[in-house]
């Protein structure tokens, strides 16, 4: 063996022990990139479904007017759906946008500064969206009934 | 096929003048450019379309200007020395002919992105070795050496055999867009290297090297935007290669 030369130089030290635990420590990054693959599919299906809903079917885009949006929004599927969408959507794009601030700001004072931007954003839209989801009005006192779904009338 | 070149009773490869346009920089300037600045030169040369872009470039160094700088050693893609990015792709010099890349109009020639230039087409590899090193591309077993050598199934072989032929020539690295904007990230061909020894049979280091990867600038940097795939002089599928270890990560089994 080399190893009785003189010159012998041993190699770099390798970590010991080297367990073979079958299973990783569940890194952030691992998760974020499961959640980007798992929410993307999702999205697709509730955009595709919501789009073709509110375009499609019915009178296409010229039904939507104050009392369609009002009776979608009075229905819980349809507030369920919009806020899965909402929370999804900003956390899909929020997560992307949080990459690309990875791979583009280096200076850390400037990366954390945009982080930090990134995070009011995307909080400050989920709680307005939801508050609006969940307090919406459908018949405001005193509107023209004209403009009200068709529920209103039996309220009053 | 030089031989065929040179003999007319075969048939006559045509000669042509092809413009080569090579991006230059000196860092201890010339006599109209500063030190570090970067320009474009014209560089004109008589060639035939069976030629290499090492063969131009060497016309040039030989003959026009000899303070043109490059690398290349075996010349005939094995060492993986010439990488360059040949007319906005990044290839080996010395396996892109002349006739495959419209002679009519110039060549351009630029050192590979995202390594600092030392001198026209050479960069500083440094970082992208580190990288390398960082994966610990050596057999990492447990036990005693056995006393022949280890043996290893066809099956278990073909496994690997693709990341085998990677000659660490940097063009997948340096084709990689989140390379240019983030050096942290390891950059596909360290993590070729790592595929190469996670999915050997005989090695047993495979989850260090996955922890390694599994690191902020590791393989979910990979945006699969199958540049290093295309740029890959060997044929490598460096994506698939990478997606493979995302998916031994996300699955737990190699």
């Amino acid at each position: 063996m080399t190893a009785s030369s003189p010159e012998f130089v041993p190699g770099p030290k390798i970590k010991e022990p080297r367990i073979r635990s079958g299973r990783v420590r569940p890194g952030a990054e691992q998760w974020s990139w499961r959640f980007m693959r798992i929410s993307g599919p999702i999205l697709v299906i509730l955009i595709l479904t919501h789009l073709f809903i509110n375009l499609v079917t019915g009178d296409g885009v010229s039904q939507i007017d104050f009392a369609f949006v009002a009776g979608k929004l009075a229905s819980p599927l349809w507030q369920v759906w919009d806020l899965t969408m909402l929370v999804l959507a900003l956390l899909h794009g929020g997560n992307g946008m949080r990459l690309l601030i990875n791979d583009y700001a280096h200076r850390p004072a400037l990366n954390k500064a945009l982080h930090a931007a990134l995070g009011v954003a995307v909080i400050g839209i989920i709680v307005l969206g939801a508050l609006v989801i969940f307090t919406f009005d459908p018949c405001p006192a005193g509107a023209d009934a004209s403009l009200l779904p068709s529920f209103c009338k039996d309220l009053a | 096929m030089t031989a065929v070149a040179e003999s007319p009773a075969v048939g006559e490869v045509t000669a042509l003048t092809v413009t080569l346009k090579i991006l230059r920089t000196n860092p201890e300037g010339t006599a109209d450019h500063a030190a570090g600045e970067s320009y474009w030169e014209e560089f004109q040369v008589e060639a035939h379309a069976t030629d290499r872009v090492l063969d131009a470039l060497h016309k040039v160094k030989w003959d026009q200007d000899g303070s043109l700088s490059f690398r290349r050693s075996c010349a005939h893609g094995v060492c993986g020395s010439d990488a360059m990015r040949i007319n906005g792709r990044n290839r080996l010099a010395c396996k892109t002919l002349l006739k495959d890349l419209n002679p009519a109009r110039p060549i351009t020639v630029e050192p590979i992105k995202g390594l600092p230039v030392e001198k026209d087409l050479i960069v500083d590899m440094e970082p992208f070795f580190a990288s390398y090193r960082e994966i610990m591309p050596f057999l990492m077993t447990t036990g005693t050496a056995p006393e022949r050598e280890r043996l290893q199934s066809p099956e278990d072989r073909a496994r690997f055999d693709d990341t085998t032929k990677c000659i660490m020539c940097a063009a997948c690295t340096t084709s990689c867009p989140v390379f240019w904007t983030d050096g942290q990230y390891f950059g596909p061909q360290a993590i070729v290297g790592a595929h190469r020894f996670i999915f050997d049979s005989r090695d047993e280091g495979q989850w260090d090297r996955l922890e390694i990867l599994n690191d902020k600038a590791g393989v979910w940097k990979c945006r699969t935007a199958f540049n290093c795939t295309e740029a890959c002089p060997r044929g490598i599928e460096v994506t698939k290669a990478i997606s493979e270890v995302k998916k031994a990560l996300t699955s737990g089994d190699v």
